[in-house]
């Protein structure tokens, strides 16, 4: 019979269950504001949990994005000016600074390093670039064609350059987006030309911007304004040597390239090629005068970090629902003491140890359930608070809050059965005669 | 009078109850033996720690005897288990208290309906004989209201609805009407006699000696032991039997 197993009755009679909640409804609601600070616990521990997990995962999220763009099976070359001191005694007395990835590493690498799909050299200089009589401090790169491709960037408007155009050293160029938006700002600029110095270069096509925005309106003032040309035809015209104006004087640097990325054929060779690849430069340069970025690394540091925050979050989440659940069970310990007449007369009409139980789980799961849902709504809402008004990516993965709203929940059973057994357990005749 | 009825709803025999606090033994039962036949108005009746809470105790199946056997309605509860002395309770017996006891956070109706809710009704059920008990008792007009909203005498009589609500064996009272001027005491009394009119087994522990006058027998304890078992005023009821 089932009246003989509250539990199981709970479970398949909704009616009966309906009932049993809307009792525990009762007794809470009779004490509106002691009930209320006994969830607040458990409110705080759940938002705070939901909150800082959909904070620490936006900002993974955006790390990992970052690193994504640089293409996870790229190898990326820089060329580093080497501090003063490190410069040998030849070079301090050379009036031209020489530094940076050689086209003897390269071809090194190319010749040593197996499974290297493309290396995609580059250089580059800052200059003001001019359209008519409007003017921008940006970026001109020396590029291949195969530049959009290997740095993830997407053509927005019209075409990048060619193998041809390179061959024939060119005066095309592709812009950024960007680009478009200080110099173009009201028609297309496709077909028109731009100034560099004396040079003009007859605008090709557009492409996003290094961030990967796409939208003119969109690119702020912080994104550099690119312009690309054919890398043959960057060297015709502004040689191998870059003056620039410095203190004092003029500097002179001669760097071959600024920049080069390696594509590896197979995904897990990659930081094994990157070792070789370090190898090569380390004993080609006797200075510190450049640097590899290998994405993938990058990308395995993140997770690292991201599971050490997930640890110390899940601490401050267990801290925090251990804090809200003992104060669950202070309360409902205070409230069987209070509420032992009521246990001493329902037990006198007939409700065994087991409904008894049943009733004061059932407070204290609602108690923890009603502040974890409260918990939820708050811990949802304060990430898409701080996104609005910080500007931070903040995610909010669905499986945090249910997470979040289960282990309250359990709290509330863990925290409740000690109380609850404890109200069973009371001696009915001694219940009765409480005052 | 006694042998005049078919068989009996309460038997008790050679009950004892001991309590043992550190090395003293204080014998609070010392043998009671006795039956109670359906339709019979009891009053347990004696001196302050003669035994009689006790006795009210193992009678409502609360407390368990130390030795002796107790059949209720053929049942030998003495040998049950928590649950089952639970269920016999809830089936068997119907409780009145000197403090009413009503639960503060129920309504009227709600409160009658507490024995058929652990006895496994439908909210069907429960609201229909709660509002059937509830115009019984005169409180038809109060059914949705909470306990401290009534006064005394009404609030016992919501307890008297709540202890007929699963239609018990017998109905135990304990000072049913101590707490109760004497207006609204005379009223509950009153309806006591309806109840037992009706055929209703009631049992009821008091020291006023009025009760004498309004019960069919008097059973008298003693230090722990049966004194006097004798005829109430109105022991001519049990004698011509109504149909229970």
């Amino acid at each position: 019979m089932l009246a003989n197993r509250p539990i199981l009755r709970l479970l398949t009679s909704p009616q009966h269950l309906w009932r049993t909640v809307s009792l525990g409804m009762k007794s809470l609601w009779l004490h509106k504001l002691r009930s209320m600070l006994t969830a607040l616990g458990v409110v705080f521990g759940v938002a705070s949990v939901v909150a800082m997990l959909a904070i620490g995962e936006g900002a993974s999220y955006e790390a990992q994005e970052q690193i994504r763009k640089l293409g996870s099976q790229n190898i990326i070359l820089e060329s580093v000016k080497p501090p003063e001191n490190q410069s040998g005694a030849s070079e301090a007395r050379s009036l031209v600074i020489e530094y940076g990835i050689t086209a003897k590493d390269i071809q090194q690498i190319r010749g040593t390093v197996p499974g290297i799909e493309i290396v995609d050299p580059s250089r580059s200089l800052t200059e003001t670039i001019w359209n008519l009589d409007k003017k921008a401090e940006g970026q001109i790169i020396g590029a291949l064609p195969m530049y959009p491709e290997m740095r993830n960037r997407h053509i927005v408007d019209g075409r990048f350059f060619s193998d041809l155009e390179l061959d024939q050293h060119l005066p095309v160029c592709a812009i950024t987006v960007a680009t478009q938006a200080r110099l173009f700002p009201l028609s297309s600029p496709i077909g028109k030309s731009l100034r560099v110095r004396g040079f003009y270069y007859k605008i090709i096509g557009i492409i996003s911007d290094e961030n990967g925005n796409t939208d003119p309106a969109a690119s702020g003032p912080e994104t550099t304004a690119q312009l690309l040309i054919p890398f043959s035809t960057l060297l015709d015209q502004f040689g191998e040597t870059f003056f620039r104006y410095k203190t004092g004087g003029f500097e002179a640097e001669k760097v071959e390239f600024h920049q080069a990325v390696i594509r590896i054929l197979e995904a897990d060779k990659v930081e094994s090629r990157a070792a070789a690849i370090r190898q090569i430069l380390s004993t080609n340069h006797k200075k510190e005068d450049w640097r590899i970025v290998v994405p993938v690394e990058l990308l395995k540091q993140a997770e690292r970090t991201k599971r050490i925050f997930s640890i110390v979050l899940g601490s401050i989440a267990a801290i925090s629902l251990l804090v809200g659940g003992i104060g669950i069970m202070n309360i409902m310990l205070a409230s069987v003491t209070e509420r032992t007449r009521e246990i001493g007369i329902r037990r006198a009409l007939g409700a065994r140890q087991t409904d008894i139980v049943v009733q004061f789980l059932i407070e204290t799961v609602l108690l923890s359930g009603i502040g974890g849902i409260m918990g939820v709504v708050l811990g949802v809402s304060i990430p898409f608070i701080v996104s609005h008004f910080a500007g931070v990516t903040t995610v909010v993965q669905i499986w945090s809050p249910i997470l979040a709203f289960s282990i309250s929940v359990i709290t509330g059973i863990a925290f409740g059965i000690y109380p609850a057994n404890r109200a069973a357990r009371m001696n009915p005749v001694e219940a009765l005669r409480h005052e | 009078m006694a042998a005049s009825a078919p068989a009996p709803i309460i038997r008790l025999v050679d009950i004892r109850k001991t309590y043992i606090t550190g090395d003293i033994e204080s014998h609070v039962l010392s043998g009671i033996s006795l039956d109670i036949y359906p339709g019979e108005y009891v009053c347990i009746m004696g001196p302050s720690g003669c035994g009689k809470s006790t006795l009210l105790n193992v009678l409502g199946c609360l407390d368990q005897p130390t030795s002796g056997d107790y059949f209720l309605g053929g049942q030998n509860v003495a040998t049950l288990n928590d649950d089952d002395l639970s269920a016999a309770r809830n089936r068997n017996l119907g409780f009145i208290f000197q403090s009413y006891n009503l639960i503060q956070q129920l309504t009227v109706r709600e409160n009658i309906a507490v024995p058929m809710y652990y006895g496994g009704a439908t909210d069907e059920q429960m609201r229909t004989v709660a509002t059937k008990l509830a115009t019984q008792v005169g409180l038809d007009h109060r059914l949705d209201h909470k306990p401290n909203q009534l006064s005394g005498g009404q609030q016992q009589r919501v307890a008297i609805a709540r202890a007929l609500s699963n239609s018990p064996l017998v109905i135990l009272a304990d000072e049913a009407t101590g707490n109760l001027d004497s207006k609204s005491g005379k009223e509950i009394l009153e309806l006591f006699d309806d109840l037992n009119r009706q055929g209703k087994t009631l049992v009821f522990v008091t020291h006023d000696e009025r009760m004498v006058e309004r019960c069919t027998r008097v059973i008298r304890l003693k230090d722990g032991l049966l004194d006097r078992d004798e005829p109430g005023a109105q022991s001519h009821r049990t004698q011509t039997p109504t149909a229970a």
